[in-house]
């Protein structure tokens, strides 16, 4: 029995499997049960109702939209790419005060969520932060209702989005740049390669895993926004997104079916996306032994 | 490079740092005023007085601080040794055995890293609430040792490093698979464990869905809930509220001063894999 014990790998492996299997699979499983039943989540009866809640996410305006304010932070992850690419490939050359400016624009990525709320709550006041800055630069006409106003808040949102991120597209590109190695620069630059000949050459290609990865990242980012519309406005003016939406339905109106129907449309979109990225980009960097 | 190039560069870079800076350092400036200073001075007044420190303490007392930052800790402490046992365990068993259905359960967690817990937590509240851990620390312990298969993948790629003759070595000599994991294998993890260590504590450290759903306990707040707290009652007196939000993210500060080159390195280790 020993003999038998101290050869066989399931003690070691018992506690990952019981905690992956209870905590993601089983979920997954009643997750896809409990879309097809209308239920409260505390009555001991389950009623079946066919496809009746998949048909309501996509045709009721309340859950389908929600899809639509993804696209705000969608387009935004685009922006924020866009960034963190440019200030990786400026401080993956020499500048001075690199580390310090390094450390500048990764630092937001490490903040607790709620607090970025507060700070860009505090920010976009009427007469907060944003509004004082604008003035200072005499654009002080262009102030808004940053949150109050349905037309703005969502661009607000994915602009704190963008700052809060950035930082780690930004460490993860500078990371993929610096393990070029730095003879191939050096030998460019005899050659007579200018910077962008370089970027184009011998950036682009180097880095071009972590960058498509970034963008699929950014899909399901995009889809599964939570924390700063629930923090900063609560859903109010029209930025409930595809988390929000559900965690209302499920938690405070107790319609844990609807809510289920929607997490299955939510990870049935990211799963595509995912396979559409492995088929596109065969990672073969992911077997394990 | 041309020195119009030169100037853009810094230019960007200095306007970057701006755009970082400035949301926090006017909520530092606020956390310092007065409330009859902060409704009379615009934001990007400095305050009067550095010294006035009456914000942090109603923040610290009313806020329940010290009882948010015992329960972080607590949590941080246990689900991160608890992490690191589980996930090295599974890892050695991986790496360093052969055994029918290996390819499943590699698959199984190759699977599950691609299912956003977000969209699971309706389900998976069921599971937790049936093992009547709801309202209890351990809610968030479970689900943050059970939900991490990012830490398993940093594992078996570093196992993959030692080489197995040290294993070997250790057999001949009498130890069994256990004691090779516990005397060999382990102490030379280090490097791994401290990069889970990095990236899971500062994960657990922000995290909020978790808490603000399983924790409604006053009693259970972490610092994420406390903070939150502040939004109804205080909604006026941002003063306080700013006083908070500085207390909750010092510590970050602090961590990432004395730890930048891990962080970034754990950052890059565990994101891309």
């Amino acid at each position: 029995m020993i003999g038998r014990l101290r050869r066989s790998p399931w003690p070691y492996l018992a506690p990952a499997l019981v905690l992956l299997i209870t905590f993601t699979y089983v979920p997954v499983g009643n997750m896809v049960v409990y879309s097809f039943h209308k239920w409260d989540g505390l009555d001991p009866v389950m009623d079946s109702v066919g496809l009746d809640n998949y048909v309501r996410v996509f045709t009721d305006e309340r859950y389908w939209r929600v899809f639509l304010i993804s696209l705000y932070y969608f387009v935004a992850s685009f922006a924020q790419i866009a960034i963190a690419l440019y200030f990786a490939v400026v401080l993956s050359f020499r500048v001075r005060f690199r580390n310090l400016f390094k450390g500048i624009l990764f630092f937001p990525y490490l903040l607790n969520g709620v607090a970025v709320g507060f700070v860009f709550l505090y920010l976009f006041q009427p007469d907060g932060t944003l509004d004082s800055v604008l003035r200072l630069i005499g654009l002080g006409e262009h102030s808004k209702l940053w949150l109050g106003d349905p037309d703005v808040a969502n661009i607000s949102l994915a602009g704190t989005s963008i700052w809060r991120f950035t930082g780690l597209n930004f460490v993860l590109f500078l990371g993929a740049i610096q393990s070029i190695p730095g003879e191939i620069y050096e030998a460019a630059e005899i050659d007579g390669a200018t910077r962008w000949h370089q970027f184009r050459h011998i950036i682009a290609p180097g880095i071009r895993r972590i960058l498509s990865l970034s963008f699929i990242l950014a899909i399901s980012g995009s889809l599964s926004v939570f924390e700063i519309p629930f923090i900063m406005t609560g859903g109010a003016n029209d930025t409930r997104t595809f988390v929000v939406q559900a965690y209302e339905t499920a938690f405070q109106f107790r319609q844990i079916g609807l809510a289920s129907a929607m997490a299955v449309v939510l990870l049935l979109v990211v799963l595509a996306l995912t396979w559409i990225q492995r088929r596109l980009l065969p990672d073969d960097e992911v077997t394990l032994s | 490079m041309s020195t119009m190039a030169r100037f853009a560069k810094y230019t960007s870079l200095v306007l970057a740092s701006i755009v970082v800076l400035v949301p926090l350092v006017v909520v530092l400036f606020a956390a310092f005023k007065t409330h009859a200073e902060y409704h009379t001075t615009g934001p990007l007044t400095p305050p009067r007085n550095w010294l006035n420190v009456g914000n942090f303490v109603t923040a610290w007392n009313d806020g329940h601080m010290l009882r948010g930052f015992w329960n972080t800790t607590v949590i941080l402490v246990v689900s991160l040794t608890g992490t690191v046992a589980v996930g090295t365990l599974a890892a050695y068993a991986i790496s360093r055995f052969v055994f029918p259905f290996k390819r499943l359960v590699l698959g199984l967690f190759l699977v599950a890293a691609l299912v956003p817990g977000v969209t699971t937590q309706v389900a998976t509240y069921q599971i937790v609430k049936s093992m009547g851990l709801v309202n209890t620390p351990w809610s968030a312990i479970v689900l943050f040792m059970g939900t991490d298969i990012v830490s398993i993948y940093i594992f078996i790629q570093f196992m993959q490093s030692i080489p197995r003759s040290l294993d070997q070595a250790a057999m001949l000599d009498g130890a069994n698979r256990f004691t090779v994991y516990r005397r060999i294998v382990l102490p030379l993890m280090k490097p791994a464990i401290a990069t889970v260590v990095i990236i899971k504590g500062i994960a657990v450290y922000n995290e909020f869905y978790i808490p603000f759903l399983y924790m409604r306990s006053p009693d259970l707040t972490v610092i994420s809930t406390a903070l939150f707290r502040f939004k109804g009652p205080y909604g006026a007196q941002w003063e306080t509220i700013a006083a908070c939000t500085m207390i909750v993210i010092l510590p970050t500060v602090v961590v990432f001063l004395l730890l930048q080159r891990f962080i970034y390195n754990g950052i890059t280790a565990g994101a891309t894999k």
